[in-house]
């Protein structure tokens, strides 16, 4: 004997709520809240990662050009060319040399940081006064001692605030990491492209995640350089 | 000067949410199943208690765990996702290793990851597969289910690829209209009627559609008309266009839970270009032949009820009471009996 | 010896890539025709859009940031609109006036008007900020009004960076001119997003040619931007490189896409 399916079979045909609707639904966002830690953790890790290593590789590039000057040139012109490139096309771009996931999206975001963070870095080391540069030397200090122990220092501010900024372009870059298949928050928005209440929730974290970042960024100069308390950013 | 900054994107951040919720309407919470109202298609319980539903339930056959995992993959919208999840847990319930690769892309590259070894199985519509994969014709292919059943099966043998038996339901493309456009258009009933109109409306479908015998480039060559405009959106907008009225005419499918809830206007193919649409889990033949006699029949078991009224409910579940493909899956085997 | 498989295979990826944009093929499944000149519809509304969101974003932001820098109101917006336009995801602003407004190409234009903004604005409001107080007031008392001092000492002062941040905008928009498709208008983005069509070739190329127009529009209008720096502020003569490095002409407020 045919078994008949036990499905429940809804009338939908005046579904006003707000949810059919594709409006924007506190109590949605409410219940499903918990759906977008796991696409926000990936954001961060992304995000992260690439500050990281743009930090590393920047810093490195920078102390080669503090010594050899001839390089902010060409240093700048290229970390320029990758930064101008729109980021759908870098993506792409590497999808061939790099595959899908996660490498590619960090890849991608870190050519980003390098050209904000190397030219940070670069004019806070040319700011530091002559003053301090020519007391240590007389100290005695050599180059090298004067670089770490006092040019490097004075740098900070002007280094975090290169950071800062990297960091929250970053977040809104990596909302089209889903295109390399790195997932992150702008998987979550296109997978419900039209759900209003879905596009805004994970907007909403983005911008809440830059912040916060930012913050922490902030909190942790302030800790590191208490002498700079008194000065306004 | 720090602290401004800090206040002022907290503020913004505060500025853009109350305004947004501003323009939000009352909302209800998160729709619950309700027993069908009177009038509608309901299905009733067989009339036989508990006893009755056991050979339904899938049994837990422990010598599949130690046959090779099983990658499940599906194609990239709602009901490719329900499916692979539905096909995906009803095995794992049968005792398989399963691991899902669902969300693939369209069906060039499903099929490619199939071909290659990246997925073992993914449900494919028997029409889109002897139009794209086997290049046949719109007016070559049988319009009978079965028939053109056969003809896909011989086919994917030659690649090595098994296709199991269909599906109760067929999912078609379908162009649908908004009322308002469809009374505009002097209430056509059928393609033919309303093709004289062709070059005044605006076209909407898929990115891929564009290209395709089975939607676009098919309607067109059968209807003999062209349409004025056409505009590619991504596939989950195919009703937006609709009651937002940038289109006339949207590519949709037939088991679209929206189509009822918003009242469209469904035309009909009278010069039945569109290729039967059931689906069928391609297998690759390798894969099939490690999992063992179960699979096909687990796969046989959990299809028999996927009727078209069913597929529309599950639809309507993910797309517009926004659930979880997996959660809707679990649900649909829960409900029919196939797992506790 | 897999490495240089794998280089070989990139090369050839990128090879087919450069072929797609200069020869038509058909497309993955059949049936239409891409590549080669019919991406030349792709591309004159991918500048069309970029066109129309600058010229609506100058003509509002440029204006506002005049009028707040010179009475030295605002700095508040000007630093809030730089901090969160850059952590705003332009996807998320793209398909959420495309989900309010509708799929057209005045929404998708709306959407980046309002994301080219923010730079134009806070660079316009930053330029005329720091005009010299002493030259405002020696202007001033010559005479001039209001209106006249903006007009003949702030706004040429201010222009290196105005044209900074016009720069900064132009790169952006033609950036997120690319996520077009996600609000139902045709750019050059449609190969990048839809390579189920195109092909994989369709996107390399497609993201070859996105990048080149970017780099393009930099140059350009860096040379702009120092054409318009009066000669005195203007940094010695030295090689190009300097030039575009050149801290004078760097950008206040930048955000890419």
């Amino acid at each position: 004997m045919l078994t008949l399916s036990q499905v429940v079979i809804r009338d939908r045909t005046n579904d006003t709520s707000c949810v059919a609707r594709d409006g924007f639904c506190p109590d949605w966002i409410r219940d499903h809240i918990g759906d977008y830690m796991s696409p926000l953790l990936r954001h961060l890790e992304l995000t992260v990662a690439s500050v990281v290593a743009g930090f590393a590789i920047a810093f490195a590039l920078a102390l080669l050009a503090h010594r050899r000057r001839w390089l902010t040139g060409p240093i700048t012109g290229v970390t320029g060319v990758m930064y101008t490139i729109p980021s759908l096309a870098l993506f792409a771009i590497l999808l061939p040399i790099t595959g899908f996931g996660f490498v590619t999206g960090v890849v991608a975001l870190t050519s980003y940081n390098l050209l904000v963070i190397f030219r940070n870095i670069m004019a806070g080391l040319d700011n530091v006064p002559e003053a301090a540069k020519d007391a240590a030397s007389g100290m005695g200090m050599t180059d090298r001692q004067r670089l770490w122990r006092v040019e490097l220092p004075l740098a900070i501010p002007e280094i975090v605030a290169g950071v800062r900024v990297a960091t929250t372009t970053t977040v809104g870059l990596a909302a089209l990491a889903f295109v390399a298949g790195a997932g992150g928050l702008g998987q979550k928005i296109i997978e419900a492209q039209n759900f209003k209440s879905n596009i805004v929730t994970a907007s909403v974290l983005c911008i809440l995640l830059a912040a916060v970042l930012d913050l922490l960024i902030l909190f942790g100069e302030r800790t590191a350089l208490p002498w700079r308390r008194a000065t306004s950013s | 000067m720090r602290h401004r900054s800090i206040l002022s994107v907290l503020s913004t951040v505060a500025v853009v949410t109350t305004l947004a919720a501003c323009g939000s309407d009352d909302n209800d919470s998160a729709s619950t199943s309700t027993p069908a109202a009177a009038g509608t298609t309901a299905s009733t319980a067989s009339t036989s208690a508990a006893p009755a539903a056991d050979p339904k339930l899938i049994v837990n056959n422990p010598e599949n765990g130690s046959t090779p995992q099983l990658t499940i993959g599906s194609k990239n919208f709602t009901e490719q996702f329900i499916l692979g999840e539905i096909y995906a847990q009803a095995l794992q319930a049968a005792g398989y290793k399963v691991k899902k690769q669902l969300n693939l892309g369209s069906e060039q590259i499903a099929y490619k990851a199939l071909k290659g070894g990246q997925v073992d199985a993914y449900p494919e519509y028997v029409g889109t597969a002897l139009t794209n994969f086997f290049k046949v014709k719109s007016e070559d292919v049988p319009k009978e289910p079965e028939a053109a059943f056969t003809d896909a099966k011989t086919e994917f043998a030659k690649a090595k690829v098994t296709a199991l038996p269909l599906t109760p339901f067929t999912d078609s493309n379908g162009f649908a209209m908004s009322q308002a456009s469809w009374k505009k258009a002097g209430s056509p009933k059928t393609i033919s009627e309303l093709a004289p109109k062709f070059n005044t409306l605006t076209l909407s479908g898929s990115p891929e559609c564009r290209s395709r015998l089975d939607c676009k480039l098919g309607i067109e060559e059968s209807y003999g008309a062209k349409f004025k405009k056409y505009l590619p959106v991504d596939l989950s907008k195919r009703h937006e266009v609709l009651s937002n009225g940038q289109a006339d005419v949207s590519v949709v499918f037939t088991t679209d839970g929206a189509i009822a809830a918003n009242k469209e206007v469904l035309l009909e193919d009278d010069k039945k270009f569109l290729p039967p649409y059931n689906v069928s889990f391609l297998v690759r033949d390798s894969s099939l032949q490690a999992a063992g006699p179960d699979f096909e029949k687990v796969i046989d078991q959990v299809q028999e009820g996927l009727t078209t009224p069913v597929m529309q409910e599950l639809n309507s579940r993910v797309d517009l009471d926004k659930q979880k493909p997996e959660a809707v899956a679990k649900a649909y085997l829960t409900e029919s009996g196939y797992i506790k | 010896m897999t490495s240089g498989l794998a280089i070989a295979s990139v090369f050839s990826d990128f090879s087919d890539g450069l072929d797609f944009l200069f020869h038509q093929r058909e497309s993955v499944a059949g049936g239409v025709q891409v590549g080669g000149s019919e991406n030349l519809p792709l591309l004159w509304k991918h500048l069309e859009v970029v066109g129309l969101s600058m010229l609506f974003a100058i003509l509002i932001a440029v204006p506002l940031g005049l009028f707040l820098g010179h009475t030295r109101r605002g700095s508040f917006l000007a630093s809030s609109i730089s901090n969160v336009g850059r952590s705003v995801p332009a996807i998320a602003l793209v398909l959420f006036f495309s989900s309010y407004l509708g799929l057209e190409l005045k929404n998708l234009v709306f959407a980046m008007t309002l994301l080219a903004i923010p730079p134009i604005f806070t660079n316009t409001y930053v330029g005329v900020r720091q005009v010299d107080e002493d030259v405002v007031d020696a202007a001033s008392g010559m005479g001039l009004s209001g209106v006249q001092v903006v007009r003949k000492v702030e706004l040429p002062l201010a222009l290196p960076l105005v044209f900074g941040g016009i720069r900064t905008s132009v790169v952006n928009v033609i950036a997120t001119a690319t996520l077009g498709p996600f609000a139902g208008v045709l750019t050059l983005g449609d190969p990048i997003i839809n390579a189920s069509v195109y092909g994989e070739a369709g996107r390399i190329g497609t993201a070859i040619l996105v990048a080149g127009l970017a780099v393009v529009a930099e140059i350009l209008f860096a040379l702009l931007q120092r054409a318009v720096t009066p000669a005195a502020l203007r940094p010695p003569r030295r090689g190009l490189r300097d030039r575009l490095a050149s801290p004078r002409l760097a950008r206040v407020a930048d955000s890419p896409t």
